[in-house]
């Protein structure tokens, strides 16, 4: 059973410039009590995917097609605002990337834990309990007396804890985790994950990790998708993407992980030329201007290629490993 | 925060003796003899000189100042010509009637300000938004006097709701405020345009900070997020701009008490000047600085209350 399935998913933005394409026909699901990971570097589209799924789009922004299906029976596609803020921070909770400033700095800590708590019917001294047994969880020390504090007191690795701990606090379905441990350094990195992966076990919660990291996504989630330009171009188990990666994209996203890199090299890799202007998008693939495989067949938009699983590639050439050149 | 305070308080006594040097200044730099001003044409040297010791000119300069501020920090400000009264007193007689009226003026800018700056800010962009910003700024353009005498026409005159001038009955409350409105609305309209403005701008920045993403994302309702998660943060600069245009209060306060004919300090500088009665206008000028900086104490304090960093950066 999948707590969430994106199913052919668009979403567009109206813009003075023109309509610009966000995210285009992008499915995928997670299935209860996994992590899926999200990679893809900036502007690929993971935030807009994220306030898809959260009815949180801005304005201009709309879902042009496909649908989002929750928990089997609901789609947060078409669902009204007074339902999906019922399921916002109840069955599904959101980790942002920012710790500095996701908590509200006028707001002591303990009154924002109550408040997430409104729809519980608890009384005050119950929904303080519950906190500080969640605060306790997260490993913030002395959790009572920190409840009154506020969150310029608390140092960023605590103020994730804190978040992560109001996010898990409902026991939501699905906690989406949205680059949680960028802004923090790498101790505490590897921390908050640990911290993540024992909360999940827990809670019994699927989790939807966002990151360009991908150290973290391979520690975390048991599979993944790879984003590019708003489209997914690779899926499959952690596993398969990261011993044999097909599309050409995620293998260079690979061997651009400094942290894969066996020997000294006077440059870091990187990937030639930038993300296309969504406003017109390339013809065929959409990696195709940047690719070094690419040929004429490439201007017609590639099909899923299964390579076998559930790894899927979205490459005319998904048949060359990673090694291989073409 | 006790220190926070002590901090404040202590900049503002440094404000106070500054603005005291420079009453001191300005006294002492004006051409002209003042024995000889005050004794007339026809006074002998021998009268002048007496005067000049007894006024201490004949001392010099740092000790003329050092009595100066001695007795203005014993609440001492000289003594009124005309009725041989302390200026202090006759000053502290009016300020109450002052006091009121410009606590109405925040009370009318404030309740019509705040709201409707928040209006404006969750319907930005909108008619509402639209018509909400114009009036803003045409109360922001019309002068307080014009405001007096208008709206003295209109509902005391005209409409007769309201009663015309005075400062109603010693004694009874219910007319004293009767009498309060117009000119608290003369002496606050201007900054229910400002408040609301200000309120519309802060408000915007603050809905797009990312606490109110999260708080978006927890599905809390959103009169919650407006007006406890952003509008909390959003009043924090309005409340240290009242402290400021608690000054410009006090000089409108001067047409609404002149056009409504209530006493107060500006009717009693604004009397005390056309008759020359420098000491009156001094001890005014005076009596108000100190009001002025203690009121910007206050709201620093506050600001400090109500936001939790700014208290904690003093600790």
């Amino acid at each position: 059973m999948a707590v969430l399935a994106v199913n052919n998913l668009s979403v567009a933005f109206h813009t003075e410039s023109g309509r610009l394409e966000a995210l285009k026909d992008v499915s995928f699901s997670v299935p209860a009590n996994r992590s899926v990971g999200v990679v893809g570097e900036s502007g690929c589209g993971k935030s807009t995917l994220i306030n898809a799924i959260l009815g949180l789009l801005a304005d201009n922004g709309e879902i042009s097609a496909g649908e989002i299906v929750f928990e089997d029976d609901k789609d947060l596609a078409r669902l009204d605002a007074a339902a999906m803020r019922n399921l916002r921070g109840q069955r599904i909770a959101t980790v942002f990337q920012d710790p500095m400033g996701a908590l509200n700095p006028v707001l002591s800590v303990g009154r924002q834990m109550r408040d997430i708590q409104y729809r519980s019917g608890l009384s005050k001294r119950d929904k303080d309990a519950r906190s500080v047994a969640m605060l306790r969880k997260v490993r913030i020390p002395d959790p009572e007396s920190r409840l009154a504090q506020f969150p310029h007191e608390f140092s960023g690795g605590m103020k994730q804890r804190i978040a992560i701990a109001m996010a898990l606090m409902m026991e939501p379905a699905l906690l989406i985790a949205d680059e949680p441990t960028t802004a923090l350094d790498a101790t505490l990195e590897v921390a908050t994950i640990e911290l993540l992966k024992d909360l999940q076990r827990e809670i019994g919660c699927s989790v939807l990790f966002i990151s360009h990291h991908l150290g973290v996504i391979a520690e975390l989630c048991d599979e993944m998708i790879v984003m590019y330009a708003g489209e997914v171009v690779e899926s499959g188990t952690t596993r398969e993407i990261f011993h044999d990666a097909r599309h050409p994209y995620t293998q260079r996203l690979l061997a651009c992980d400094p942290a894969r890199l066996s020997r000294r090299v006077p440059r870091l890799p990187t990937i030639a030329g930038t993300l296309p202007d969504l406003r017109r998008r390339p013809s065929g693939c959409v990696f195709q201007p940047r690719c070094d495989r690419a040929d004429a067949q490439c201007l017609e938009v590639p099909p899923a290629a299964p390579i076998g699983g559930s790894h899927i590639a979205r490459c005319w050439h998904a048949d060359i490993p990673l090694g291989v050149s073409a | 925060m006790i220190r926070y305070a002590i901090k404040r308080l202590w900049l503002g006594a440094i404000i106070i003796s500054f603005a005291l040097m420079m009453m001191f200044a300005m006294v002492y730099l004006i051409p002209g003899d003042p024995a000889s001003v005050a004794l007339g044409p026809r006074a002998t040297p021998e009268m002048k000189e007496a005067l000049r010791e007894r006024m201490g000119l004949d001392q010099p300069v740092w000790k003329q100042f050092a009595n100066f501020y001695g007795s203005a920090l014993h609440g001492d400000l000289g003594t009124e010509v005309l009725s041989n009264r302390p200026v202090l007193n006759v000053v502290m007689e009016q300020l109450p009637f002052t006091l009121a009226l410009i606590v109405g003026g925040i009370t009318w800018s404030v309740a019509l300000g705040i709201p409707l700056g928040c209006i404006a800010a969750v319907r930005r962009g909108g008619f509402v938004d639209q018509v909400i910003g114009v009036l803003s700024v045409a109360m922001i353009a019309v002068p307080s006097f014009v405001v007096a005498i208008y709206s003295l026409l209109v509902f005391a005159v005209a409409l007769q709701w309201l009663p015309a001038i005075g400062a109603g009955d010693p004694g009874n409350i219910a007319s004293q405020l009767q009498h309060l409105i117009l000119p608290s609305l003369a002496v606050g309209l201007g900054w229910i345009g400002y408040i609301s403005r200000m309120v519309r701008a802060s408000m915007l920045e603050t809905l797009e900070a990312s606490h109110i993403r999260t708080a978006r994302a927890f599905g809390l309702p959103e009169h919650r997020i407006i007006y406890t998660y952003a509008l909390r943060i959003a009043v924090l600069p309005t409340i240290t701009l009242l402290g400021v245009g608690i000054g410009h209060m006090l000089s409108s306060s001067v047409f609404a008490e002149i056009v409504f004919a209530r006493p107060g300090i500006g009717k009693l500088v604004y009397e005390a000047i056309s008759v020359r009665n420098y000491p009156i206008v001094s001890g005014a000028v005076l009596v108000t600085t100190v009001f002025f900086v203690l009121v910007n104490v206050a709201a620093d304090i506050l600001v400090g209350l109500l936001d939790p960093r700014v208290r904690s950066s003093f600790n």
